[in-house]
Parts: structure tokens; sequence; C-alpha cells
């Protein structure tokens, strides 16, 4: 009886998911999808990328509406599971009003998802995804805003060879992007002659006692850590609780104003804090604190790490889709076009730096800030100055 | 009877503080003892080689000099654990069944705490506040914490495990593993629907973080401090407590004699005149009462909470209380300070024991491994009594 | 309401049920229709793989059922996956999810142990295949992302075939091993320790690589090679299909045709075995085991040898699978083996009816059309309403206005925990509960049973 009863129970709620086919607009329909982890405990990041694409796509469609389209987010959970990413991938190349995709957290989930983006000419701008082998296949669809492991930890280490940094032991997260960042600083900074005291990985996210004590014994000039600031954060203030005083350094995953809202003055004192990052400050961009407060005043919520990036992405994928709709007559382009315009942008000005692509798709130059912690008041969080200013092109 | 209840058992009082402070020590001692004979020995090798290149250090001073630190450590988180694992053990002494749940009771003890004191902190009462009222908030954050906590157990013990109390083992246990997935989520769904933040950061007042210095080595070119902070303590101390009273409301009062009677048999304690079914509700309630205290300390202690906060703190404390032998009190309680010894001691000095091949990041292994090796030798755990297999 | 229903849907089957191969053949051909001609609708896709239940519903004869599911299988859901590559996806993944749920319902289902770490036999095999039919063998040396990129590959693609065997095996000595220690012990504590065990293996494929570099860390391993397609089967599948399937069909789509085949096979095994050792002196000995495990002893059922063959089966399926899902993915990170996939699978087992086959499959098609089809396209049309300008009009609440915290596909858990605690109360044998369980609740008068 109740099995009968699930079957119509089914059929009801196919027909409410149906529906959405049936919602038309006079105009053509343009999409954009993200996709990013919305649910699981990767979602503080993975919400904010999508927010973040939708902060753009409200802010820069003004063009596109022009031409007639109406431009729309499909916001896609990829539940930071390569599975689900590629059964959704599969579901985005099969609607063509979807023109481009924003997305990625994960490098695991970015790399079987963008196959399927590749197969069917759908181009692919990734905010986070900082894993080489994302853009070393070589496909025209695939393009990051974001500076690649081997570049970002040479950044940190050149920094701290230039802080006459000695000894340094470096951590990380335990996940793709903090360990591939960690591997290039540790590889960097041997180079450079810095003795590397330890190399530890950990998914602790709140005692940190076991991995401080060979730290504390070991007194090095810098701790590395690369990761997000949810893990540093917590991690460096219990560091100085213990009585460490040396310098701290960490990757774009800890710029956020909640790492002084956790850690609050044990940033600033001893040797300081500083990151390295693609997210300039407002004298120079002045689009990231404008960035930050229309983030505040439509969320309700601080930008987490990559949020902007997410922006970004969007607006790289809207200016392309203008470009190649004008090219085509105000016409709906075609994916492949979208595809090629991507790559033909030139000196893109977005929030988080100005883009060019190279024939693989990552940025011709990534200009990286190295910046200091100098305030303990979270408010304050955008004021920390540049100590350092790097200009670096990927490895081919 | 009456008098019985009446009188006030000073033994039951001293007797769980004789208990932890043997413990304490006598983990210690031998944890440290085998963990100097290790290093004595690998001193000898390459591995003690290698360490003098690095630190210009021997590893046996290496390791001395460390050791109270990592002691203290690990008895922080040892108490923080036992704390956690008595809710384990109490709803499993009387009903048999394993409330997987328990770990997210604790965070929303944890993330109710924590909201109270940002908004606190939002009317700017925490800056300017004096030590003494610093303590009454943070008392005020843990008590409202443990109302949560306690409610929310004893609504989900009525909600989704009485209906099946009398199914095979397997059911309650499945339908708790449900309520833990479904609070993660309700938890995320409430924090994100008022706030929109994911993480809540417990703020910073009083002095809770300062550092009291107790000694101070050297090592090699450095200087190794040996200190503990106010907040450890208040997690020490808080955590005494619970447990003494714990003990005292189950071994000393009638309310403790009729969570006996049930936990030993439902039908003859019913019998008795004993309302099995308020005695179970009021079981879930202490146990939640303890996890919601646990989970403020453990914001208070870690700063930084979201909501799948609960997931390793709770499968820790888990294997604390199977390892002490479940359904124990004593046993969780000894089980908590093994395992949070065991993990700091392993966490620390694996790296470099094994010269950087196997770090910290074993520590969750670690911790596995030691439960697995403990049910192989004694399935009844370390202090738990034999039970029989039963279907 | 649940009366109303009743009274409606009663009649109605039974007066299918008098002609039920006319119904079965229309459904079938109704669903059919509909993905072919609106390929994007979800309510098509629905109506065709309901088709399958209408199949399994209905009493007929078994030749036409066979023919029937065989037709359905073989023929309608491929060619028109392949236009429309989505659904080609979604019933892959059925079949791989069915395919791990009915290993898992052996241990689970079969002879009652609870399994809380299933997936990392899963990732046993996955690792396996990872490992030999990629790169990493040379890669050995090289922290994670450092290695020089012209690196040869250890083995030929077509090992990927040998390679399901040995997965089987390796599998279930993994299983054995883990079994022998801990199956002495009591329920409850063999869940939590095979939990335990899948965060173990999860930790290290997370950590092996150093000293020497196994796994590649949280990098995963990439490209991972799949076996040849011969350039015949796609040539002669677009001659035959390309009228259906209207666009010339690529390799790519052909091995996802391919995988899913495959994955159909290791079900179609999967079936066969289980159900001959549940009708086998071992099947009836998992049964006492887990009705009472005191007196299957006092029988003289040698206990912890029955219950490490039930974990060995259970995990050598799993390993194939993984197998699978390193070629078809060609690409292997530890993500995919997190506690949350073992806790999905239990909800397949514990949805359809553990220890019933053709339950545990709809349990399975049930969550992974739900998780992919059903949450996103929620999700997707409320942020549709969105951004427009609709309003809901009694209430005058403009759908703008609604807040994104409240996206259906953002709450899977909730949705997992849901069907775990509302299955165990109100209907703790499944949807389609075995025979044998059928049996035994009506006849203890269990209150939670119909």
């Amino acid at each position: 009886m109740t099995r009968r009863l699930i079957v119509v129970l089914t059929l009801v709620i196919a027909a409410c998911v149906a529906f959405n086919g049936s919602v038309m607009a006079a105009n053509p329909v343009i999409k954009i999808a993200t996709q990013s982890p919305l649910s699981g405990d990767q979602s503080v990041v993975g919400v904010d990328i999508k927010r973040g694409a939708e902060l753009a796509l409200e802010q820069l469609s003004g063009p596109l509406t022009k031409m007639g389209f109406k431009v729309e987010l499909a916001p896609f959970d990829d539940q930071a599971n390569p599975d689900t990413g590629v059964a959704n991938a599969k579901r985005i190349v099969a609607d063509p009003a979807i023109l481009a995709v924003v997305g990625h957290y994960n490098s695991g989930v970015q790399i079987p998802s963008s196959e399927v983006y590749h197969t069917s000419n759908l181009a692919n701008v990734s905010p986070a995804n900082t894993n080489p082998k994302v853009t070393t296949r070589g496909y025209l669809e695939v393009n990051r805003i974001v500076g690649r492991d081997d570049v970002q930890g040479v950044v940190g280490a050149d920094f701290a060879a230039g802080k006459n940094v000695k000894s340094v032991f470096v951590v990380h997260d335990k996940t793709a992007y903090g360990q591939g960042i960690a591997e290039f600083f540790k590889k960097r900074a041997a180079e450079k002659g810095m003795k590397v005291l330890g190399f530890e990985g950990t998914e602790e996210k709140a005692n940190f006692d076991a991995l401080l004590s060979p730290i504390i014994a070991g007194n090095p000039d810098a701790v590395y850590f690369g990761g997000m600031y949810s893990q540093a954060a917590v991690m460096f203030k219990q560091a100085r609780e213990k009585g460490y005083m040396g310098m701290f350094i960490s990757d774009d995953g800890f710029d956020s104003s909640d790492a002084v809202k956790i850690a609050g003055q044990t940033l600033l004192d001893g040797a300081g804090t500083f990151y390295s990052t693609v997210s300039g400050p407002a004298n120079i961009y002045p689009g990231t604190a404008k960035f930050v407060a229309d983030f505040k005043a439509k969320f309700n919520a601080a930008p987490q790490p990559f949020a902007a990036q997410g922006y970004d992405s969007m607006a790289i994928c809207l200016k392309a889709i203008e470009e190649a709709a004008k090219a085509a007559g105000n016409k709906m382009p075609t994916r492949q076009a979208v595809a090629k315009q991507i790559r033909a942008l030139k000196e893109f000005k977005g929030i988080t730096g100005t883009f060019t692509f190279n024939e693989i798709g990552d940025p011709t130059v990534a200009k990286y800030f190295v910046i200091q912690v100098t305030s303990a008041d979270p408010a304050k969080w955008n004021d920390n100055p540049v100590v350092q200013t790097l200009d670096i092109a990927p490895p081919k | 009877m009456k008098s019985f209840s009446k009188t006030f058992n000073i033994q039951e009082l001293i007797r769980p503080l004789g208990q932890m402070a043997f413990f304490s020590i006598g983990t210690t001692l031998l944890l440290s003892i085998f963990t100097l004979l290790l290093a004595w020995i690998l001193d000898r090798t390459i591995v003690g080689q290698t360490l003098l290149d690095r630190l210009n250090v021997s590893l046996f001073t290496y390791t001395l000099v460390n050791l109270p630190q990592v002691a203290l450590d690990g008895l922080t988180i040892g108490f923080v654990y036992a704390a956690i694992a008595l809710g384990y053990t109490m709803v499993y002494g009387v009903l048999e069944f394993i409330n997987f749940a328990h770990s997210e009771i604790f965070a929303v003890g944890a993330f109710v705490g924590v909201e109270i004191l940002i908004a606190l902190d939002s009317f700017g009462v925490l800056k300017g506040a004096s030590l003494g009222w610093a303590y009454v908030y943070l008392i005020a954050a843990i008590v409202a914490g443990m109302v949560a906590a306690g409610a929310l157990a004893v609504t989900v013990e009525r909600i989704a495990y009485r209906p099946l109390r009398h199914a095979s083992r397997l059911v309650p246990l499945i339908s708790a593993i449900g309520v833990s997935f479904l609070l993660q989520d309700l938890i995320r769904l409430v924090e994100s629907l008022t706030t929109g933040q994911f993480n809540r950061i417990f703020p910073t007042f009083g002095n809770f973080d300062r550092r009291l210095l107790l000694g101070k080595m050297s090592l090699g070119a450095t200087n190794i401090t040996f200190g503990v902070s106010v907040k450890s303590i208040i997690v020490i101390v808080a955590a005494v407590l619970m447990l003494v009273a714990l003990n005292y409301l189950v071994n000393a009062t009638k309310i403790g004699k009729a969570i006996r009677a049930v936990a030993q048999d439902h039908p003859t304690a019913s019998l008795m005149g004993i309302d099995v079914n308020r005695i179970i509700s009021l079981t879930f309630l202490v146990g939640g009462l303890l996890g919601g205290a646990a989970g403020v300390l453990y914001a208070l202690k870690f700063t930084r909470i979201d909501a799948f906060v609960g997931f390793f703190p709770g499968l820790k404390a888990f294997t604390a209380a199977v390892l002490g032998g479940i359904g124990n009190m004593t046993g969780a309680l000894l089980g908590g300070i093994v395992l949070g010894m065991l993990e700091t001691y392993a966490g620390s000095y694996m790296g470099v024991f094994t010269m950087g091949a196997a770090g910290t990041e074993y520590k969750d292994i670690f911790a596995f491994s030691i439960l697995i090796l403990v049910l192989i030798f004694r399935p009844q755990g370390l202090m738990g009594a034999s039970v029989a297999q039963k279907a | 309401m649940f009366h109303l229903l009743k009274n409606v849907v009663q009649p109605i089957d039974r007066m299918i049920s008098s002609f039920p191969r006319v119904f079965i053949l229309a459904h079938i051909f109704l669903g059919a229709a509909l993905v072919y001609m609106s390929p994007r609708s979800n309510l098509a896709f629905l109506v065709l793989i309901t088709s399958f239940y209408s199949l399994y519903h209905f009493p007929t004869d078994r030749w036409f059922k066979l023919t029937a599911g065989m037709v359905l299988t073989l023929l309608i859901f491929p060619v028109l996956g392949v236009r429309n590559i989505f659904y080609l996806e979604v019933i892959f993944q059925i079949s791989v999810f069915a395919a791990l749920a009915l290993g898992l319902n052996i241990v689970v289902g079969f002879a009652g142990l609870l399994d809380l770490g299933y997936v990392a036999f899963y990732a046993v095999g996955a690792y396996l295949w990872a490992f030999f039919g990629s790169q990493q063998y040379y890669v050995l040396p090289f922290a994670p992302g450092t290695q020089p990129s012209n690196l040869p590959f250890l083995l030929p693609g077509d090992a990927f075939y040998l390679f399901m065997f040995i997965a089987i095996i390796v599998a279930a000595i993994t299983g054995i091993l883990l079994g022998t220690p801990v199956l002495r012990l009591r329920g409850d504590y063999l869940a939590i320790v095979t939990l335990g065990f899948g965060e173990v293996i999860r930790v290290l494929a997370n950590n092996l690589d150093k000293p020497l570099n196994f796994t590649n860390g949280p990098q995963g391993i990439t490209p991972i090679q799949r076996p040849t397609m011969p350039d015949w089967v796609v040539d002669g599948f677009n001659r035959i299909f390309a009228w259906i399937v209207g666009h010339e069909v690529s390799p790519a789509d052909m091995y996802n045709v391919m995988f899913y085949l495959m994955a159909l096979l290791v079900i179609v095994v999967i079936v066969y075995v289980t159900k001959r050792l549940d009708d086998s002196k071992i099947g009836r000995a998992w049964t006492a085991i887990r009705e009472d495990e005191t007196a299957a002893i006092a029988m003289g059922i040698p206990l912890v040898r029955m219950k490490l063959a039930a974990f060995a089966v259970g995990a050598s399926f799993a390993g194939v699978m993984g197998v699978l899902l390193a070629g078809s993915r060609t690409f292997i990170s530890p993500e995919s083996f997190s506690f949350m996939q073992s806790i999905g699978v239990l909800a397949m087992v514990i949805l359809g009816g553990s220890g019933s086959i053709p339950g545990v499959i709809l349990g399975a098609a049930t969550v992974t059309i739900l998780n992919l089809q059903v949450l996103q396209g929620l999700s997707l049309y409320l942020s549709q309403l969105r951004q427009s300008d609709a309003v809901i009009p009694i209430i005058n609440f403009a759908w703008a206005n609604l807040s994104t915290q409240l996206d259906p596909a953002k709450y899977q858990r909730l949705l997992f925990g849901l069907i775990l605690i509302l299955m165990m109360i109100f209907r703790p044998e499944g949807l389609i509960p075995s025979q044998r369980r059928k049996r035994e609740l009506s006849g203890e008068g269990n209150p939670s049973g119909e």
C-alpha cells in the first residue's frame, strides 16, 4: 500500500521539479552556472563563491540585458564530491542556455568535471583551483584566475628569504590546495638555503597542541601555514599562547577578517603575521573595498576567501559572453565562441587583479601582494598594509 | 531509606577525586617512561643522529624537556573527552544503546553558549567587564549551553528513540545516526538564517587567554617554557566538578539508585515502583547537560566552532568510553584521560621519532588503532564488566 | 487522507494487475517517448525510470519480465542516455550505487552486521587500479605536484579487466584482515570500529604521499587509464542509432555506456551470488546470526567464520566497483571516500529494505535521483523564481526575497538524516521488505509494521 503512495508522491515531486521547464521568459535566456560545495563542511567557502558570482551577475549583467537577453544564475551544489560534480556537469552541458561555468572549489571535483565541459566546448573559469593539473591538460575551455600552487608557495618562500628567515616549519591542512602550496614553499625555501625544520599536515581544526610541541622545541624563525584561515588562525593563536614569538606566514586562504576575530592581538605580537594574496588592497584595486561593502550589504556577512574570485570569474564570463554576442550580431553566441573570447580578453580589470590568459588558461602574470596584519580590529582588516608586491608568471 | 538521601555522603565526593588523581598520574608516568625509553633506544640509531644535526640536542633531552608540557596538554584534552564520554556511557549504561547524536548535542551546547556571549559582546558588555563579571558571564553561558543541550537530548529521546525501544539493537542506532546528520544541517540552517555566518567565534574577554608560566628549561639554543593557560585550568576544574557531581548523583542519591536499578533490569525496576521512562529521560537530560557544558568549554578552549564541530570530539569521546568500558562511569573517566594523553604523546613525538615520515596527521588513526587493539584483547574495555554476546 | 488514497489506489492497482503486460509496455513506451521528445525534462525521465518499477511490481510471467527488463536496461536506457548524457550519468550512478548498496546489503541485511565504513573497501579497489593503471609507480619518489610531466604508464589500459578480478581478492583480504579482530564484538561496537576503519583508510589515502608517494595525497591520482575502446564499437553504435540520438556519438560517450553496462554486469553477478548464498547453508547461518547470536552458536554455527564470509563477500563487491569508479572517472582523490558516502549507501539499504534485493535497488535509485535530480532541480527552480518577478499570490511574498539559505540542495545531510529516522520509526522493514523479514515482522505483531 505504502509503496503505491510513494510512487504517487514521487510523481508529485517530479511534477514540481518538471515545472522548472515551464517557467518561460519572453527574452532569450543566457545562464551562467556556478558549481561549488553548498552543503557539508566545505560550504563555508563554496557558498561564498556562489554569492560572489551572484553579486557580479547582479551588478555587471547590464550590457547583456540591454542587448535583449535575460541573464540568469544557475547555482549547482557539487558537495565537494566528484560524483556529484560530474553529474551536475553533465546536467549543465545538457542545458543549451548555459554558456559558461564559474566553478569548483576542490581541484578533485574540478578535474573530472572539466573533462565534461571540455567535450562540449563549455567555458569554465575557476575561482579557486590552484592544482597545476587544472590547466596543464591544455584545454581551451578551462581557465583560472588564481595563481597556481607552484607560484604562490614560491612567493611565500621568496618573501621569507627577503625577511632573513633562516629556519622555517611548514604546516598544511591536508587539502589539495594547502598541501600544494606548502610543498612548493618547502622546495623553494630549501633552494633559498633555509632550514626546513619540519613539514606536517593536519586535518585538526581545534586542538593543535601535539603539532605545536615540535614547533616550540625547534623555535624556527617562521611558521608557514598552507591552508585556510579557519585552521591557521586557531593554530597561530595557540602557538603564541605557548610562547612562540617568531613570524607567521600564510597564503590567500588567510585573507578573511575572521582571522583576527579568532586570533586577535596574537597575530600582531612577536615577529608578526604576513600572508600572500592576489586580492589587492583598496588603493590599487578600488573595486575590492567596494566589493566587500556591497557583499556585506547584500548577504549580511563578511566575504570568505575566494568570494572575490567568484565575483571576478563571473565578471570575466559576462564580459566574454557580451563580446561573443556582439560578434554574433547580438544573437546568442555559441559556447565555443565564448570559450575563445575568454582567451582573447586582454588586460581585463577585475577586483582581484588584471587578467590576460595564456594559451593553457593561466593568467599570464599574477600580481601577488604580501600583506602584514597590523590591526586586531576585524573592521580594519582591509587597511592592512602591503609590504611587498611581486609579479610572477606561471611556469609553462 | 529517608536517612540515606539526607546523609551527605563524603566518601562519594572524595572517591572520584582520588580516582582522577590516580588515573592522571598513573597514565602520565606510564606513558612518559615508555616514551623516554623509546627515545633512549632511538638515540643510538640514525633517528637520534638526524635530530642532533637539526636541532643540536640529543633525542633523549628533547623528549625529556618537552615532556611536562605534553603531559599537561594531554591531560586537558583528556578531561574534555572524559566529560563528553560520560554522556555516552550514561545512556549506554541504562539503555545499552550508542547515542550517536550526542556529538551534535554537544555542538548545540557550544553554539548556544557562544551565541549568548556574542550577543553580550555586541551590547558592549564584555569589553570592559571586570574579572569577576567575566567569570559570571562565562558561567551564564555554560549554564545556558547546558540547559539547551539537556532539553534537546530529552526531546531527541522522546521523538527518535523511545518509539524504537523494543526494536532490535541496530534500529535505534541507525535512527541515532539519522538524528546526528539531521541536527548538523539544522544547526547550519538556523545559523545561516539568523546570522548568515558559518563560523562562530568565541569572543575575547576576561583573562582566559593568559598563560601561567610554571617553568623554563633550555633546549640547545632555545628556551622551552612550560605553562598552562587560564582557560585550560577552567576546563580541567569544570570537568572535575562535573565528574564529581555526576558521581555523587549516581552513587549517593535516591535518583542515582533508580538509575542504577533501571540499568540493571527495566521490568524489575518498574515493578519496584520506578518510572522507567522518567529515569531514561533523566539519563538523557544528565548526559545532555554534561555534553552542553563540555561544548561551551570546548569553544572556550579552541575559540572557533562550526556546525560540524561535534563530529570528531564526539567520535573520540565515544572511543574513550569504549576504551574505558562502556557503561562504566569510572571507565569513561579513565578512557578519556588515557585517550587524550595517548594521542597528544603520539602526535607530539611521532614526527621526531619517525624522522618526519609520519607525523601528527596520524593522530586520529592512532586513537582508533588503540581502540581496535583494546577491543581485541579486552573487549569489555579497561574497566568494564564482562558483557556476554547478546543479539 | 491515507484511507482516501488507499481507496483510490487499490482499485486502480487491481485493474492494472488484470492486464499487466499492456500497462507495462505502455509505461515503458510512454517514458521512452517522453524522454525522446523532451530530453531535458526531469518528469519525462522519471516516467521512464519508474517503468522499471512497474515492471517489477505487477505480476506477469518471468520471460516477459526478463525480456522487457533487458530491452529497457540494455537498449532504451543507453540509447536515450547518449542523447542527453546527464541521464546516462544518472543511470550510471544509480547502477554504481545499487551495486554498492547490494554489497552492503549482504553485510547489513543478511548477516545483520552494521558496517559504517563500507566505502573503505570501495577506496581499496579504486586506489588499487589508480596506482597500477596510472603513472603513479614512477611518481613514488616525488612529493605531490613536483613530478615531471612526461612519465610513462606502468600497465596498459586493458589490464583494467584483470584488476577487476584482483580487486575482488584484495578487497576480500582487507575485509578479512579487518574482520578477524573485530567480528567477535557485539554489533554496536562493530559499527564504531568499522566507522573508525573507514576513517583510517581515508586518512591513509590522504597521507601516504610520504615517505614514498603511493597515493599522491589530497591531490589525487590522475590520469588513470581506461580499457581501449575499439573504433568499430563507436562506428557501429553510430550507424545503428544515429537516427535516434541525433548527433555523432563520441568515444567519450561510448565509455559512459560501457561503464554503465559493466556496472549492470556487476549487479547481475551480485544478485545471482546473493540469491544463491541466501538459499544455501551460509545464508541460513547468516539469518540465524542476525536473529540471535547465542542461539546460533548453540546450534553449532561457526560464528566468526560466517561473519567473516559476509564481510569478505560484501567487501569484494565494493572493491570491484572501486576499480570501475577509478576507470570511469580517470581521477581518484580521498574526498570520494568520506564518512558521508558510507552513510549515503547505508541510507539506500535502509530505505529500500535491508535484506531485500529489489528493495535495495529501489533505495539506491530513489536516493540517487533525489540527490542528483530532485534536490538540485528544486534548488535551480527556486533560484529561477528568485531571479524572476514572480510573487506568491495570497501572502504577497516576492520570491526574490526568499533567502538563498533555504536552497534544498544545501541540506542533503538533513534529507539523509530524515530518511534514516522516519524509516526506523515508521517502516523499519523498508519500502520493499524482504520476504523473510515480512513474515517475521507480521508474526511478532511488531507495532511499527503494517
